[in-house]
């Protein structure tokens, strides 16, 4: 029995009340504080590397971090690792944006189709069900192998392997908005089922696309550095975390330094996306009571 | 229910079907001509015309794929081109390392997972909680390949505590081969203990605050009864859907835990095929893989009308 | 006076900083049966789940003393509340569907409660509970106590819940809102039958009801609670027929009854809906066969009168006004609307159609879209329609909202920042802005607290005077009906068993059904006035 109470809700706009509750929330300004230091580390790298990525020096191979110079030290080929892990930064979030942007552009119009009109769903939910099949890892081979490697074929290989997510995610707010009274309410004014799922359906869907983008963000971050790290993805000399973990894995026993910040940068980009979708997620959840 | 499972069933078989005719397409999309890597690239025309004979070629496509899947029923999934061995005793000799270090790094998941996840729903908003939560952050954001090796290069090498490569077979000498899969099986299941403890956390959340657990304590049930009798039997439902959807990662994430820890398994022989275009491997390889993704998930849902009772009439809402 | 057996003085109960209980007393004896009433967000709730010790969230007892048998339970530790719970007072809680465990058999449910308080041993829990499932009136408990949850109906299971809430005998019964999701005749019998049991048992009964009717019938004493306070107390009937605060007679006054002054007979006037011989099947799944939700429905709404609809759930009065709105095809059947078929139409024709007929719906918070703005709500028929432009449309809210006496300032706010009734309000509005022939009104006031639904209808009714409006009104509440229709149709089980003016039928049921109904209406002997 739901009465509703006479005494009106507290006076706040949805937008404003997300952002004031995202500010209240530590762990979600710390990651939002990091994202901006990882987004302007990797869209400004060529202006904050003190070298270009692929630039060697011979001459001083296995420099220690701290060194004149060379602020993270330098690899078995002396390119400076900081300037490596700007540009590497700012490869893992190209390939994560464009298969977020794939994911999205694919994944939502086919929930938005197979949530609404019951015959697609079969359809639509089979080919899911065939992409869930194929690993992400497998898909990658297979492209690379058709392609060859590369930051764009390593993208879309991520971005296929997380369709069926969002497709999942977006069928299922459609399904329920579908059944809302106001959707009914839509169509009693003779609106179509284009107006429907443009007008209503998606913007209430909205918050719960941008909290499955964040999801699939670092996970594609951490798949790019595997593919690469496998020779898969991003191919030498093109600067990626992944191929600088690779590369270091064969001298780790002697100097560690190289395998370390490469991991450290990939991780702080992984825990800005988590914890700033966390704080995301949390305010714009209408139950959650932080 | 007969009738779900059937339909299920019947589904599942659809996309194996599906799946099949990917893999074949697929791998004749692969560049590189198979005859000519068989026969050498030095070989003449009438050479390269008889492999290409030999290995079918010749005929139409449909009717490659109705021979490739004939033979593929039978387990015969041709011969290397590479070193000639049958590619079913690859697959027979790699399957099972991954199968072990899967399993093993599943129970990890759903072990820490569960317990993690419990503890963060029961002492929600106290430190336990914080530490649960704490490490699940950690384990999806550090990139566990990474913390492979620097595991192998700190635990294995410089402390000696477990060994940095190889693999014994747990069925030869069980203890040593459990120790030899514990380290590429944790950093395996890291992971998805991250995701495991996140799905049991919320689900226990949602579950313990749910009206007939407030009906329960008004029976004059304790908080300890409520939390395992109420709680977990409706998180065990999450976390069966969780471990099959986290099949396809699993076997992603075994092809690098494979080649960090040097093991033996088909995630290995499944680079190595890409990288010598040994196409019948690569063919053999994914439609394995895929079918085992398949029927597991199919397993999954048989499971799911046995613990939740709503589903063994209504069949599966979603 | 005998000892109480619960006695709650000066409590004060908070959530954070915000107060819901303040200064809240009151005493229940042994085998008494007292009522407490008021509407959402009252605290009345609040009160009772302070007695167990089962606040929810941040809910703290702030003040005050909760006495049991002279004991003080205000800070009583989690053993001792664990034996009172279940042992001495039981509970009953307020939605059957979400209070029982759905992956548990309903009789370790009930078992459950007696093991917990060691009330039987481990091997007889289940053949006693299953004769306290019979004892509570469920059928065949043998056989039902295998049964899991979800094969019960709503009412089945606030069974299973009684018998959970008396397995132990308790002294004293607390029952939330206990039938509040049920349909009326189904109330009244599981009611009759909690009534029977309590008295038999000699446990005393502590009734949270925001309907004054019901708290009447079943209670000896009331306390009436409004905005964490107590209002009045007093013996039930004295209470709800001469109400001293001015808070309770507004309350008595606004509850639509089946005595008071019947809404003015406007005369006889064109037809504006006919709707003759109308079905609606449903193809059974798998097994073949259909399922006929309305069967044979035909009835007129006139010009500028309502025709009503009344039934319980499953009456297929929902699905003959979505016909009516064209979301669902009738099955075979007529529906004209000013003379026209509406039935099968295509493209322009049935966009005149639907222009000529606007919903209202139940749940004002579910019908507004929650990321519209109140102007963007109201102008959406206008723009879907294409009427006028932007700067026309625009002045049109104003007037809407001025129609519906809402604040004109309210068109840029969203509907999470209004009231029940302000959404309702604005619901009416949306569907006023394209100047339609018929309203279709689906339980448009049982959401609402009884002041509020009393506003909303005086709102239809005096929109109805001045723009000549028809209604096609579809309800569950026999009284709320009485108060706004000209004519009525009872339906039952997908078929109309009886067809009049609202007055007659109500007055005068010729359908054993209809007359079922009027009994079961709560507060019926209560409210002659």
């Amino acid at each position: 029995m739901t009465i509703a109470a006479e005494t009106p809700a507290p006076p706040a706009r949805v937008r404003g009340r997300v952002t004031r509750r995202l500010l209240h929330n530590p762990l979600g300004v710390i990651g939002g504080v990091l994202l901006l230091i990882v987004v302007i580390a990797g869209v400004f790298a060529p202006l904050l590397a003190p070298y270009a990525p692929t630039e060697v020096h011979f001459e001083t191979p296995f420099q220690q971090p701290g060194t004149v110079g060379f602020a993270l030290g330098t690899d078995d080929l002396g390119r400076d690792i900081l300037s490596r892990v700007f540009y590497g930064t700012r490869a893992s979030l190209e390939v994560g944006a464009l298969s977020v942007l794939f994911a999205v552009v694919v994944g939502v119009p086919l929930g938005l189709l197979s949530g609404y009109w019951r015959w697609l769903d079969a359809l639509i939910s089979r080919l899911a069900d065939l992409m869930l099949a194929f690993p992400f890892l497998i898909l990658a081979v297979g492209l690379a192998a058709i392609n060859g490697g590369g930051l764009t074929n390593a993208a879309i290989a991520l971005g296929i392997a997380q369709i069926p997510t969002m497709t999942r995610v977006v069928r299922a707010d459609t399904l329920r908005l579908k059944e809302t009274d106001f959707v009914l309410a839509a169509n009693t004014m003779h609106a179509g089922p284009w107006r429907i799922l443009g007008q209503h359906v998606l913007p209430n869907a909205a918050s719960a696309i941008i909290v499955q983008a964040t999801v699939i963000m670092p996970v594609a971050v951490i798949g790019e550095a595997v593919l690469s790290f496998l020779g898969l993805g991003i191919q030498p000399p093109a600067p990626s975390l992944g191929i600088m973990l690779s590369d270091a894995q064969q001298y780790l026993f002697r100097t560690p330094w190289p395998g370390i910040f490469p991991g450290i940068a990939l991780a702080l980009i992984c825990l800005g996306f988590n914890l700033f979708g966390d704080a995301l997620r949390d305010a714009l959840d209408p139950k959650s009571t932080r | 229910m007969g009738r779900y499972l059937l339909h299920r069933l019947w589904q599942s078989a659809l996309t194996l079907v599906l799946a099949s005719i990917v893999v074949f397409i697929g791998v004749r999309a692969l560049p590189g001509d198979p005859a000519t890597a068989m026969a050498g690239e030095e070989a003449d025309p009438a050479a390269i015309a008889a492999v290409r004979a030999q290995l079918g070629l010749d005929d139409p496509l449909p009717v490659q794929y109705v021979k490739f899947v004939g033979h593929a029923l039978t387990g015969d999934f041709g011969k290397s081109v590479r070193t000639g061995t049958p590619v079913r005793e690859m697959i027979g000799a790699t399957l099972p390392v991954t199968v072990q270090l899967a399993v093993f790094a599943m129970l990890v998941a759903v072990l820490i997972g569960v317990l993690a996840g419990v503890v963060a729903a029961v002492f929600r908003g106290r430190w336990p909680e914080w530490g649960a939560n704490g490490f699940s952050l950690f384990a999806l954001s550090v990139p566990t390949f990474w913390l492979g090796i620097l595991a192998v290069l700190y635990l294995s090498v410089q402390l000696r505590w477990f060994p940095a490569s190889g693999y014994v077979s747990p069925f030869d000498q069980p203890l040593r081969g459990i120790y030899y899969l514990t380290l590429p099986a944790v950093i395996l299941g890291l992971t998805h203990a991250a995701v495991v403890q996140r799905q049991t956390r919320s689900s226990m959340v949602e579950t313990l605050t749910a009206d007939f657990v407030r009906t329960a304590r008004a029976k004059g049930l304790g908080r300890a009864a409520v939390v395992f009798r109420y709680g977990l039997r409706n998180s065990l439902i999450v976390v069966t859907t969780i471990v099959g959807l986290q099949l396809g990662g699993l076997i992603a994430g075994a092809v690098v835990t494979e080649r960090i820890f040097s093991l033996p398994g088909i995630g290995k022989l499944t680079l190595d095929s890409v990288f010598t275009r040994d196409y019948p491997v690569i063919q053999a390889v994914v439609l394995v893989i895929t079918a085992a993704y398949i029927v597991i998930n199919l397993l999954v849902d048989f499971l799911y009308t046995v613990i939740d009772p709503r589903l063994r009439v209504s069949g599966r809402t979603r | 006076m005998t000892e109480p057996l619960l006695e709650v003085s000066e409590l004060e109960v908070s959530f954070g900083r915000t107060p819901a209980v303040r200064s809240v007393s009151l005493r229940v004896a042994p085998g008494e049966r007292v009522a407490v009433v008021g509407q959402s967000g009252s605290g009345k709730s609040t009160t009772a789940h302070a007695v167990i010790g089962l606040l929810p969230g941040a809910g703290r007892v702030t003040g005050g003393a909760i006495r049991w048998r002279g004991e003080d339970l205000t800070h009583a530790g989690e053993k001792r509340l664990r034996r009172l719970r279940g042992r001495e007072v039981g509970l009953v809680p307020q939605d059957p569907m979400s209070n029982l465990n759905p992956v548990a058999r309903v009789g370790r449910q009930v078992a459950e409660t007696l093991l917990a308080h060691r009330m039987c041993a481990r091997r007889e829990a289940w053949a006693r509970a299953v004769e306290l499932l019979g004892e509570a009136g469920i059928p065949e408990p043998a056989r039902r106590a295998r049964q899991y949850p979800h094969e019960f109906s709503g009412g089945m299971r606030q069974r299973v819940l009684i018998a959970i809430g008396l397995a132990c005998r308790p002294d004293l019964l607390i029952a939330d809102e206990p039938t509040s999701a049920l349909d009326v005749t189904v109330q009244r019998q599981i009611l009759d039958h909690l009534e029977k049991l309590t008295h038999e048992l000699g446990t005393a009964l502590l009734l949270v009801t925001h309907d004054l009717g019901l708290a009447a019938d079943r209670a000896d004493r009331v306390v009436v609670m409004s905005e964490g306070e107590i209002v009045e107390t007093g013996p039930a009937r004295r209470v709800l027929t001469e109400p001293r605060e001015g808070y309770t007679r507004r309350l008595v006054a606004a509850a639509p009854s089946l005595t008071g002054p019947m809404h003015e007979a406007a005369p006889a006037s064109d037809v504006v809906l006919e709707v003759s011989h109308v079905a609606k099947e449903y193809r059974i799944r798998g097994g073949g066969g259909a399922l006929r939700a309305v069967d044979d429905v035909s009835f007129t709404v006139g010009h500028g009168r309502t025709t009503a609809i009344v039934g319980e759930s499953g009456s297929g009065k929902t699905t003959t006004a979505h016909m009516v709105l064209g979301l669902v095809p009738a099955t075979s059947g007529t529906i004209r609307l000013d003379g026209a078929e509406v039935v099968g139409l295509r493209g322009a024709r049935l966009r005149a159609a639907r222009r000529a007929m606007q919903p209202v719906f139940q749940d004002p918070y579910a019908s507004l879209d929650p990321m519209w703005t109140v102007e963007r709500l109201i102008t959406e028929p206008l723009r879907t329609f294409g009427v006028g432009d932007r700067a026309s449309r625009r002045r049109q809210v104003a007037e809407l909202l001025d129609q519906v006496a809402l604040p004109a300032a309210l068109a840029q706010r969203y509907p999470n920042e209004l009231s029940g009734g302000q959404r309702q309000r604005v619901a009416i509005a949306r569907a006023l802005a394209v100047r339609p022939r018929l309203v279709v009104c689906d339980e448009p006031v049982s959401a609402l607290d009884v002041l509020v639904q009393d506003q909303i209808l005086g709102l239809l009714r005096t929109l109805q005077e001045e723009l000549g409006l028809s209604y096609l009104f579809i309800s569950h509440d026999l009284a709320v009906v009485r108060s706004l229709a000209h004519d009525v149709l009872v339906m039952q089980a997908g078929r109309v068993v009886e067809h009049g003016p609202v007055g007659e039928v109500l007055s005068s049921p010729a359908d054993p059904y209809t007359r079922q109904l009027l009994d079961a209406v709560p507060g019926a002997g209560t409210f002659t006035r």
